[in-house]
Parts: structure tokens; sequence; C-alpha cells
């Protein structure tokens, strides 16, 4: 098509023309109906993620089923949107929630207000805050975004969870 | 059935009952073009189409339905309310008057009207002419620029393609010698050693190509949506409907394409005659393949501007529909002598 306009550039378009061009146009949407829908068929099907996907974030532990958190508040500092609030307090013998002096007794990130940047993540020293790779965050009310620390907080290693099931009888 | 049909009482019995039942075919059948076309504007742009709602996306329209009668009806301040009313129903009455007439084979030598006129072709355009007043009369209604306008060019286009539309089926009358669209598919020839009923489009083919534009452009289908051409109008006469009465223009529009989907099945296509298949059957499957035609026009060609949509039916579609009908008129004096 585009060589027979250079062959002849001035002609002008017929009756002819028109009503060729009007029948590709058919023959292409019918060539299209026969190949096959490209859609994603989303809540069943998803597209792959990137690894280095930024969504849902995780409180780590180490394997020995301490929290990693600190309570240094670093993640909270280098929030751009300020929607981390860590209150610290300090390890004792009895309780020990971290390995380090401090734990974090309150961690609450602000899901509304999240622009899952990964700066906390960045700025965690000891990479106790982590962001995962979920996106289906949609609920029923703002306070539901409030995302606690026992929501956060992934759970105990499987032998740390036996061990104090086993424990908790006696 | 021929005895009941006579008797005064009677008459009107099977007429009632007739009624009913084309009442509950033919919503249904709208119901059902409407997830046709979705399904096949989707195909052709390579998506499903609505599949959530029941198997196939089946249920889509009464889910559909559903939402749009329970919303409220809102009628805008200032308009006027008798004609804003009485325009979307003028609308439906329309669409469905003209199924009066449209006969439908059932089986071999059973057929199924309501009414079997000898001018069948001609109530149809008569009623589906009543289409424009509930666009303009609604446009009017609205007391809304957009509305206003979205009416005028309704009836601006109305008015120009149904002279192309009424004179593209001129031909047929003329070799058929009936109006009444039984006498048109029970047309018979006889070719040498095959007689019986023949699609007539391979009479009139030009015909068929002027009813196709025409018709396209009579029930405001895209490429010749201009009374409600969305980027330039809003919604046209639809911008202040809502609710119950904007359904009721959404089910005339449907209602028109089934109608003349059936009416070029009728007339062109030979009706309930195929082959050995059943004639309901055959009659459905050609409708089908006639919408799918609109559908296919649908997904393919943006819409026009108006001085072309008035270019086309002007001096185009006009001149050769009385072209058709000149050298018809020649060939058939020719032919019969």
């Amino acid at each position: 098509m585009a060589e027979e306009e250079k062959d002849h550039p001035t002609k002008q378009p017929s009756v002819v023309d028109d009503v060729a061009a009007l029948l590709t146009g058919l023959k292409t949407t019918l060539a299209e109906t026969f190949r096959p829908v490209v859609t994603t068929m989303y809540p069943e099907e998803k597209t792959p993620r990137s690894e280095r996907y930024r969504g849902r974030h995780y409180l780590r532990r180490y394997d020995n089923g301490l929290e990693r958190c600190i309570g240094c508040e670093l993640c909270s500092a280098a929030c751009p949107v300020g929607c981390i609030l860590v209150i610290a307090a300090e390890n004792t013998d009895e309780n020990r929630v971290s390995p380090g002096e401090r734990y974090a007794k309150t961690y609450e990130i602000n899901m509304l207000r999240c622009i899952f940047c990964g700066y906390c993540e960045e700025a965690c020293p000891v990479q106790a805050i982590v962001l995962g790779p979920e996106y289906e965050l949609s609920d029923t009310s703002r306070e539901k975004f409030i995302y606690t620390k026992e929501k956060l907080l992934e759970p105990l290693p499987p032998d740390v969870q036996a061990r104090l099931n086993a424990k908790e009888p006696k | 059935m021929n005895d009941l049909y006579n008797n005064a009482v009677g008459h009107w019995v099977v007429v009632a009952v007739a009624m009913t039942l084309l009442l509950v075919v033919v919503l249904t059948a709208t119901a059902y073009t409407v997830w046709f076309e979705r399904v096949a504007l989707g195909r052709i742009q390579r998506r499903p189409g609505p599949n959530r709602v029941g198997p196939f996306g089946l249920m889509q329209l009464a889910a559909d339905g559903i939402k749009l009668a329970l919303k409220e009806s809102f009628v805008p301040e200032k308009t006027d309310k008798l004609i804003y009313v009485i325009a979307p129903a003028i609308g439906v009455a329309a669409a469905f008057l003209a199924w009066s007439v449209i006969p439908i084979g059932l089986w071999y030598n059973v057929q199924y009207w309501i009414a079997d006129v000898n001018v069948g072709i001609l109530v149809i355009f008569a009623v589906s002419s009543l289409n424009v007043y509930a666009i303009v009369l609604g446009g009017y209604a609205s007391n809304n620029k957009y509305s206003l306008l979205g009416g005028l060019r309704s009836a601006a286009q109305l008015i120009s393609y149904e002279m192309a539309l009424g004179l593209a089926l001129v031909p047929t009358f003329m070799i058929v010698g009936s109006l009444r669209l039984r006498d048109i598919v029970e047309y018979t020839v006889h070719w040498g050693p095959y007689t019986g009923p023949i699609p007539l489009i391979l009479l009139t083919p030009i015909g068929f190509i002027i009813y196709v534009i025409a018709a396209t452009a009579e029930t405001n289908r895209t490429p010749f949506d201009l009374p409600e051409a969305e980027q330039e109008l809003i919604g046209g006469f639809l911008t202040e409907y809502s609710g119950l009465k904007f359904t009721m223009y959404y089910l005339a529009e449907y209602l028109n394409v089934i109608t003349v989907s059936a009416l070029a099945t009728l007339i062109f296509f030979g009706g309930w005659y195929l082959w050995v298949v059943p004639p309901v059957l055959a009659f459905f499957i050609k409708v089908v393949l006639v919408l799918f035609l609109y559908i296919w026009l649908r997904g393919t060609f943006p819409r026009l501007r108006y001085d072309g949509l008035m270019r086309l039916g002007w001096k185009v579609l006009l001149p050769l529909a009385i072209f058709n009908v000149v050298v018809t008129a020649i060939i058939l004096v020719a032919v019969q002598g």
C-alpha cells in the first residue's frame, strides 16, 4: 500500500480505493476476532512480579525466633511521609525479645500513608523491616490500615513454635 | 387453530397470547443481543467480554437490569415533565410495534405472526419512524444543550436515511409484487430444474448494501451514532436520563437492532428457508449472523463527521437507491416483457 503511494504521489483516492479501505478494515477486525484473547483473568491469574517488588511490609525474626528489630527508630526517621511509629522498650533477662539492648514495644505502619518507597528497608541496620511481594491490601475501614506489630511480624520459625507448643501444657 | 383464529373472540385470544409470547421472547432476545454484542466486540479487541456473572457471563444482563431498575430515577429541574417521561415510552412502544407484523417460521408450514397485514413492510417503516419522536422529544424535554443538539442531529439523520432505507427495498417489492413480509419470504423462483424460495439478496445485492448502511443509521449505531456521540455531546439525548427511563431507551435501541436484523433476514436472506435446517433454527441463525454484521461494523468503523453523514445519505445512498430502482425496473420489463 505504501509503495503504491510512492509511485503515484498525486493520485486522488477513488471510490474503489475508499471501499477497498473499508473492506480492509472489516477483514482486519474479523481476523482479530479469531486470534486468542490476551486478557489476564486477574483474581485467578496473576502477572509475575519482580523480585525487588515493594509491597506490604514484614518485620523479620532471627532463626532462633528473636525479633530483629532493636527499636532504633531509624526507619521512622527515614520515612518521607512519616507513616511509621516505633516506641522502644528495654530488653531484660526475663523478657528478651531481641538480641540488642532495646526492642520495639509498639511498631505501627499507616498503610494509607505509605508510598512504598522502601527507605525504611534501606535505613534499617539489622534488616528487620522488609517490603514483601503482596499488593492486594484493600480493606473495609481506615482503622484496618494501621498495621500493628502483630500483623507485621513474621510467624515464629516452625521449630521454635513447636518447642513453645510443647512447653505450654506444663 | 384456523377455526379459532377465524372466530371473533378466539381471534383476540390468539392475538393476546401471541403478543404475550412475543413480548417475552423479544425481551429475552434483546438481553442476549446485548450480551452477544459485548462478547463479540470484546473478541474483536481480543478481550473476553463479560464472563463473571453466570456461565460465560450469560446472567450479566440480569445483574445490569437489576442495577438499572434500582437506580434513582432522577428528573432534572425545569424539564418538560410530561414529555420527558413520555419520550422513552414512545421509543419502546414503537420498537415493539414493529414486531406486530414480523412473521417467524416455526416449523414447516407453521408460521407465527400477530398481524398478517398486506402492507407489513410499510407498517414497520411507519412505526420505526416514531423512534425519531422519542429521541427529539427526549432531547427537547431534557432542558439541556447537549440533549437538544443530540435530538436535532438525530432528527436530521433519521429523516435523511429513511428515504434511502425505503428506496433500498423498492426493487424487492417490484420483484415479489407484494408488501406482505410472508409473501416476500415465500417468493418462489422457477430456474430450470430448481423451483423454490431463494434468498432475494441474489437479485437485489445493491439494495442490501444500502439497507445495511441506512438501517445502521436508523438505529443510531456506530459509525452513525451521532445523536449520542459521547466525545462531543456527553450522551446526546440520553444525557439527562437515568434509571428505568434510560433502560427504556437502551431497550428500544437494541429492539430496533433486532428488528432491522430480522427484517434483513426476511427480505434478503429468505427468512426461515435454509436447505434442510428446521425453519425456526434457520431464522435464528440468520438473524444472529446479521446481528454479527452490525456488531462487526460497530467494532470496525469510527464515527462519521456530521457533514460526511449528510453527504453519504443524500449524495451517495439516495442516488444509488434511485438508480437501483430504475435499473431493476428496466431489467424486470426486459425479462417479463
